[in-house]
């Protein structure tokens, strides 16, 4: 495999190990301060499968790119402009249906992008995605239930489960949306067809919308892009500024 | 430390590791849980495959460090830890034994096989299945403190990843069930 190709499969693993990891930072904010005792068990369960996911997306990234980074290394000690998660992820956590509609959209991406994984041509990212994706399902499955809960619920949680949906839904695109990158690891029987995927995650959208009694905004609508090739929103700043300020402060820290 | 005298054998250090408990279910071993994959024996040396229950278990590591640690007092003092990610771990893989340990503990143990995946062999199509509301299987999940079938979910998730917290209808008791996966 020629250095382009490493490359572009490196970035391709940050991208995925950096969704799973602000997400899962993301949640963990939430511990200890959850709606219900149960919601926030589950917010750190998930947030706790999130970090495992990371862990092994990132030492695969490390050993391919053989600068000697480990996964610590790769969350700790880099800045915003050098994280590729998507947008959508680094949003606040707001309300719950806020929390639970950027949540499921997650899921529904992160379903059918494993599910395409493992079974991809590489034995690595196979042996991840299909570690990951019995996890996944059941944070799909429970997100899903959430949606269906909140949105098919009282006038107020209707409304604000609403709210979520058409807020969150432009940073849905950048999912779908394939660079170069993507594009490169179409073509090396790595990643799925960008509409592969997007059929899949509106057809389950459009079926739970439905049983929530939720409008789904429609499907061309303008979408934001930008998070996987680093340029972010103000939020993620704040969040690294949290989670890296252990490393910050007392670089070279171990437990 | 005599039965590193004894020429080491696989049978050996699966029994010694059935003594290795599980640091967050200590009723249960390592091999109960299907933890331990596989043994190799390399004359005084020994090879163990381990792997993850869930991505992110925060006890692997202890894992790892009580096998070490109960391989060494057992007179092995050359032990390698083989971190393996596929096929990846599974309840069907509890033993019998296991699950009538988790029963007596007040756990009540998986209670079928495992979600299905199948979608990964089938196309995106089936792969839904998985996930979709109207498939999800009616669990029957028995109460381990009064035997009852009436009990009800309260959490999907519980104390640990690997759990869900139910409670009994019947006997009213709160429990843990260990989830299927």
């Amino acid at each position: 495999m020629d250095d382009k190709v490493t490359h572009q499969k490196f970035e391709y693993l940050l991208r995925m190990g950096d969704n799973a990891l602000i997400l899962s930072q993301q949640l963990s904010k939430l511990c200890g301060k959850g709606p219900a005792l149960e919601e926030d068990m589950a917010l750190t369960n998930v947030a706790l499968d999130l970090l495992g996911q990371t862990r092994m997306w990132f030492s695969y990234a490390g050993e391919l790119e053989g600068q000697g980074r480990d996964e610590d290394d790769i969350a700790f000690l880099r800045d915003a402009h050098d994280f590729r998660n998507c947008l959508l992820l680094e949003q606040p956590n707001g309300n719950y249906a806020d929390t639970m509609m950027r949540q499921f959209f997650f899921d529904t991406w992160h379903y059918f992008q494993l599910l395409e994984l493992a079974k991809c041509g590489d034995a690595r990212i196979v042996e991840v995605a299909q570690k990951s994706i019995k996890e996944v399902t059941y944070h799909l499955r429970r997100s899903g239930d959430l949606v269906v809960r909140l949105g098919d619920g009282t006038a107020v949680s209707h409304a604000k489960t609403q709210a979520a949906a058409d807020a969150l839904w432009s940073y849905t695109g950048e999912l779908f949306k394939y660079d170069a990158v993507d594009q490169a690891m179409v073509d090396a029987g790595i990643a799925p067809p960008a509409d592969v995927v997007r059929a899949a995650f509106l057809e389950h959208v459009a079926e739970i919308f439905a049983e929530a009694t939720l409008v789904m905004p429609p499907a061309d609508a303008w979408m934001q892009k930008g998070g996987k090739q680093g340029a972010h929103s103000e939020h993620l700043g704040y969040i690294l500024a949290e989670m890296q300020f252990l490393q910050r402060a007392y670089p070279g820290s171990e437990w | 430390m005599n039965a590193a005298a004894a020429a080491l054998d696989a049978a050996q250090v699966w029994a010694w590791l059935g003594d290795v408990p599980d640091p967050e279910i200590p009723v249960i071993s390592v091999v109960d849980l299907g933890i331990v994959r596989a043994v190799e024996v390399h004359g005084d040396a020994c090879v163990v495959t381990i792997t993850p229950t869930y991505s992110g278990c925060p006890a692997m590591q202890v894992i790892a460090d009580a096998v070490t640690d109960a391989l060494h007092s057992h007179g092995v003092q050359d032990v390698k830890l083989v971190n393996q990610l596929s096929p990846a771990w599974t309840t069907d893989w509890m033993s019998e034994t296991g699950k009538a340990k988790l029963h007596g503990y007040g756990i009540a143990p998986p209670q079928q096989q495992v979600i299905d995946i199948s979608g990964l062999r089938s196309g995106l199509r089936s792969g839904a299945q998985g996930v979709k509301r109207q498939a999800m299987p009616k669990l029957e999940v028995v109460c381990p403190n009064c035997g009852s079938v009436h009990t009800q979910l309260t959490s999907q998730f519980g104390s640990t990843p690997c759990k869900a917290l139910y409670k009994c209808l019947d006997c009213r008791e709160p429990f843990d069930y260990f989830k299927c996966h």
